[in-house]
């Protein structure tokens, strides 16, 4: 017997022609998930391989970009994001254990967690917008090379030229993590809708499945972003 | 009857509430050890303690909460072939970024 | 050594009733359709019309270069026509060519399976490529793109004013398409094999695949990637890639390069896959060294990501960089000689016959490996800065792409015609194509390698007077090139009516796909089959041959 109490020899309607058994159709669009998350590796991979790069050449002028970030909203984002991988994590749970309301409740608590994730770092890029750090939108380095905090030591100005370098890397990389934070919260809706059909609570679990390895995945990402971009030699 | 290992296959593994709870402490202790350790000045060792607790997190992602721990080796091996590859760009492209200006100084 | 098997007669065949041809009627039906032979179908059309522009493109290059000066076409038209063809031809040809269309229609069916693993995917994949080909062409129709196919920065980004993001958006798509198809391939190979299929009993046209397939899904996204970050340096000037801003030109060439160089395995890996098949067939032998080509295959696609920055010799890369990614280059040449010597062992003491497909194959292995041994020349750091952006490179590729994966695309396409339509080609007008097609390979592009040895630069409209003879046969030789890729145009068609019925198994191979009706049913088999052979095993496929007519006849 599979999880959810399907008979693997069973033909229930969820089952593809295709498909001999429920168990090889799993294993397919789990592999097939891992797969694609492969490619999400490396599309993210080639940025990471841009930031590594340029964090050597320019690490005075990444160290000041980092510590224009807001680190109390940054902290908080890494929380409400590890939280709702936990959430997620649970309505996969709640899914194999076939219980229809729990399951719904996890993937609300996974949308408004989303959300917040998503509004602070709406905020986090307004106030950017407001400093002028936004390259490409009346970028400054007025305030590298002339800090107003008085502990922060100024830049020349070639160095801080480089800030935009950064803060690109720092869109880049936020905004393609937002894009899949977005497109994850739109399909959330649409699993939330069919769910409380209860499509996803009579064994046939794999969608649930998969959108939890992906919205993991969009977690990890975030894992490493934040002491990359948040946490470069805070103690200045 | 001898039970022969399928490292294509592998049972469905459900994995409980407490591990996931566990999984969760972990994970945001280390968010506050991590962004401690950013304040206190460690040198070169600031980003090798910060990566390596990023690595740690996200194992603990992949391994419990993407069930990684109880999959196929097959799937073991395809995350592996990833991070492989991702490292691959990584290391090939330093050979370049590295010794560029070598002899030129 | 080999066995005779004697051909079936083909005046007893007859076009079976159903199939997944008739099995349903109506546009729609084809452009709904989850039929991973429909899809095949779907994207051979939609690639021969590609295939077809980004041909016409290469006359007009040809047409150009008759001359010295630029009087065809003016120069800035030039660079677009360039662009256009290397652009079309490689990612709307090329790396879809033997996968989409002759992969998608058989893997499942050597495989033993019903269909790919995700039918719907594999639609997406078809719809992705379309709209990505129509991108391309948009942005053709819209006044072009002059950077050439490599999307050169700060070329690109800065200093020509074409539809660079129009295009990249295009390869984008194309690109998810493909890598959709990849995802689909390995998920099936791992996930769908029928009872007693195993790794080590797959034709190795699934391993070529299979391949094919990991550089697809590891290669793509950062291809992705590399354009998203182009098009944001072209509209808002992020400046990562400009040396103004303290970003790095060469690290968009470390990340163009990190796909394009393995891309160059996905356009050639399926065409030596076909070709395993074929030389096998044809010589009615096991691949000598199975095990041998099928790890070369993999060790391909694994070398493939280590050698990119040999692209970039002479662009100011480190030079001790440069020293290990030559010698990197190298270790591709291993594999790759493993597969030529082993089909070449498969050929000796065989029962050889020459059909068409047999002939396209001959044309590979000879061009494959000039095409092949070339590239040594242009890994050696001495010789690629003499040799780098001048027509030698221009041969080199031709020869492996077009001498290599399209003569094996043609092969493929003549050798499985008769599965995916249930009809014979005309056999003596296709060896002529085939023969012509060989003559005018060698005529185009030949000179183009002394050409190049000479000094004479790629992408220029205008040559010295000195070069011109060696231009003219190569004008003369695309012509008759042309004549050769027109030929089947014609002819395959025409066989869908008027050709021979082909019956099940017209070469007496012994995949699985050839022991099922032709065309195939929707289904593909009426009962999940199981492998209890090894591939190419041609005792087997005599006794089957003999239990059959001893209880049918």
């Amino acid at each position: 017997m599979l999880p959810g109490g399907v008979d693997p020899h069973a033909h229930p309607a969820f089952l593809r022609h295709h498909f001999e058994s429920v168990a090889q159709q799993r294993e397919a669009a789990s592999f097939g998930m891992w797969v694609f998350l492969l490619t999400e590796i490396m599309f993210f991979g080639g940025m990471f391989a841009a930031y590594l790069i340029f964090r050597n050449w320019y690490h005075p002028a990444f160290v000041a970009g980092s510590n224009t970030l807001d680190i109390t909203l940054g902290t908080t984002n890494t929380a409400v994001l590890i939280f709702s991988s936990f959430t997620m994590a649970m309505a996969v749970y709640s899914a194999e254990m076939r219980r229809k309301g729990q399951l719904i409740l996890f993937l609300l608590c996974t949308i408004v967690l989303g959300l917040v994730f998503l509004g602070i770092k709406g905020v986090e890029w307004h106030e950017k917008y407001v400093e002028h750090h936004v390259p490409g939108m009346g970028f400054s380095i007025q305030d590298f090379v002339h800090p107003t905090n008085p502990k922060a030591i100024p830049l020349a100005p070639d160095m801080a030229e480089k800030t935009q370098i950064y803060f690109s890397l720092y869109f880049a990389m936020t905004g393609m993590h937002a894009l899949h934070m977005v497109i994850g919260v739109s399909l959330l809706f649409f699993l939330v809708a069919l769910a409380s059909r209860g499509a996803y609570t009579e064994g046939h679990i794999m969608p649930i499945e998969n959108f939890g390895l992906y919205w993991h995945f969009v977690d990890i990402i975030w894992i490493f972003l934040f002491p990359l971009l948040y946490l470069i030699s805070r103690y200045r | 009857m001898s039970e022969k290992i399928d490292p294509e296959h592998q049972e469905q593994h459900i994995v409980g509430p407490p591990v996931y709870l566990t999984i969760l402490l972990c994970l945001l202790v280390l968010t506050a050890i991590t962004t401690g350790v950013a304040f206190i000045d460690l040198g070169v060792f600031n980003a090798v303690i910060a990566l390596a607790i990023a690595c740690l997190k996200a194992s603990l992602v992949v391994l419990f909460f993407m069930h990684i721990k109880y999959s196929s080796r097959l799937l073991k091996m395809t995350v592996l072939a990833g991070l492989f590859t991702f490292m691959l760009l990584l290391t090939l492209t330093m050979t370049d970024y590295i010794s560029r200006a070598w002899g030129m100084w | 050594m080999s066995t005779i098997v004697s051909l079936p007669d083909q005046a007893t065949a007859k076009l079976p009733r159903k199939s997944y041809l008739n099995e349903e009627y109506g546009i729609k039906s084809w452009l709904l359709t989850g039929d991973h032979k429909r899809i095949a179908m779907l994207y051979l059309m939609s690639i021969t019309f590609f295939f077809v522009i980004g041909g016409m493109l290469a006359g007009l290059i040809r047409l150009e270069l008759l001359t010295p000066p630029s009087d065809l076409m003016a120069t800035d038209t030039y660079n677009k026509v360039f662009s256009m063809h290397g652009i079309i031809m490689i990612f709307l040809f090329l790396v879809p060519s033997v996968p989409a269309t002759i992969g998608n229609f058989l893997i499942p069916l050597m495989v033993g399976a019903k269909d790919l693993a995700f039918p719907k995917i594999n639609l997406l994949s078809w719809y992705l490529y379309v709209i990505g080909g129509i991108i391309i062409l948009a942005a053709m129709v819209l006044g072009g793109v002059d950077t050439g196919w490599t999307f050169t920065t700060p070329l690109s980004t800065h200093y020509l004013n074409t539809h660079v993001v129009t295009a990249a958006m295009g390869i984008f798509f194309a690109g998810f398409s493909s890598i959709f198809t990849g995802l689909n391939f390995i998920v099936t190979v791992h996930r769908m094999r029928c009872p007693g299929m195993t790794w080590f009993r797959l034709p190795l046209f699934v391993w070529g695949h299979y391949a094919t397939s990991i550089i697809m899904i590891l290669g793509t996204p950062v291809l992705a990637i590399t354009l998203v970050l182009v098009a944001l340096e072209r509209t808002i000037n992020i400046g990562v890639f400009d040396p103004t801003k303290g970003g790095d030109p060469l690290l968009f060439q470390h990340l163009f390069w990190f796909y394009s160089h393995p891309a160059v395995y996905i356009m050639i890996l399926p065409g030596m896959a076909v070709i395993s098949e074929v030389i096998s067939t044809f010589s009615r032998k096991r691949v000598f060294g199975y095990t041998a080509v099928a790890f070369s295959s993999v060790a391909i696609a694994v070398f493939g990501f280590l050698v990119w920055e040999h692209h970039m010799f002479i662009m100011g890369v480190s030079q001790y960089s440069a020293l290990v990614f030559s010698l990197l280059t190298m270790l591709v040449a291993v594999p790759s000689a493993i597969k030529i010597f082993n089909w070449s062992m498969t050929l000796y003491k065989g029962s050889i016959t020459f059909e068409t497909p047999m002939l396209y194959a001959f044309g590979f292995i000879g061009l494959f490996t000039i095409g092949g041994l070339t590239g040594i020349f242009l890994a050696t750091l001495g010789m690629d800065i003499h040799l780098t952006e001048t027509y030698f490179i221009v041969a080199h590729f031709h020869f492996v792409m077009v001498g290599g994966m399209l003569m094996a695309y043609l092969a493929g396409i003549h050798f499985w015609w008769p599965k995916m339509t249930g009809r014979m080609y005309p056999e003596g007008i296709s060896k002529v194509s085939a023969i012509v097609t060989f003559i005018g390979f060698i005529v185009t592009f030949f000179p183009q390698f002394l050409l190049g040895y000479l000094g004479m630069p790629r992408r220029y409209a205008a040559y010295p007077p000195d070069f011109q003879v060696l231009n003219v046969f190569s004008t003369a030789g695309a012509s008759i090139l042309g004549i050769g890729y027109l030929l089947p145009m014609l002819y395959l068609p025409w066989s869908l009516i008027y050709g021979k019925i082909a019956g099940n198994n017209p070469w007496q191979a012994t995949g699985l796909e050839w022991q099922i009706q032709s065309p195939p049913l929707t289904e593909n088999f009426t009962e999940i089959p199981v492998m209890d052979h090894e591939a190419y095993d041609y005792e087997w496929l005599a006794n089957k041959t003999q239990h059959e007519v001893q209880t049918v006849g």
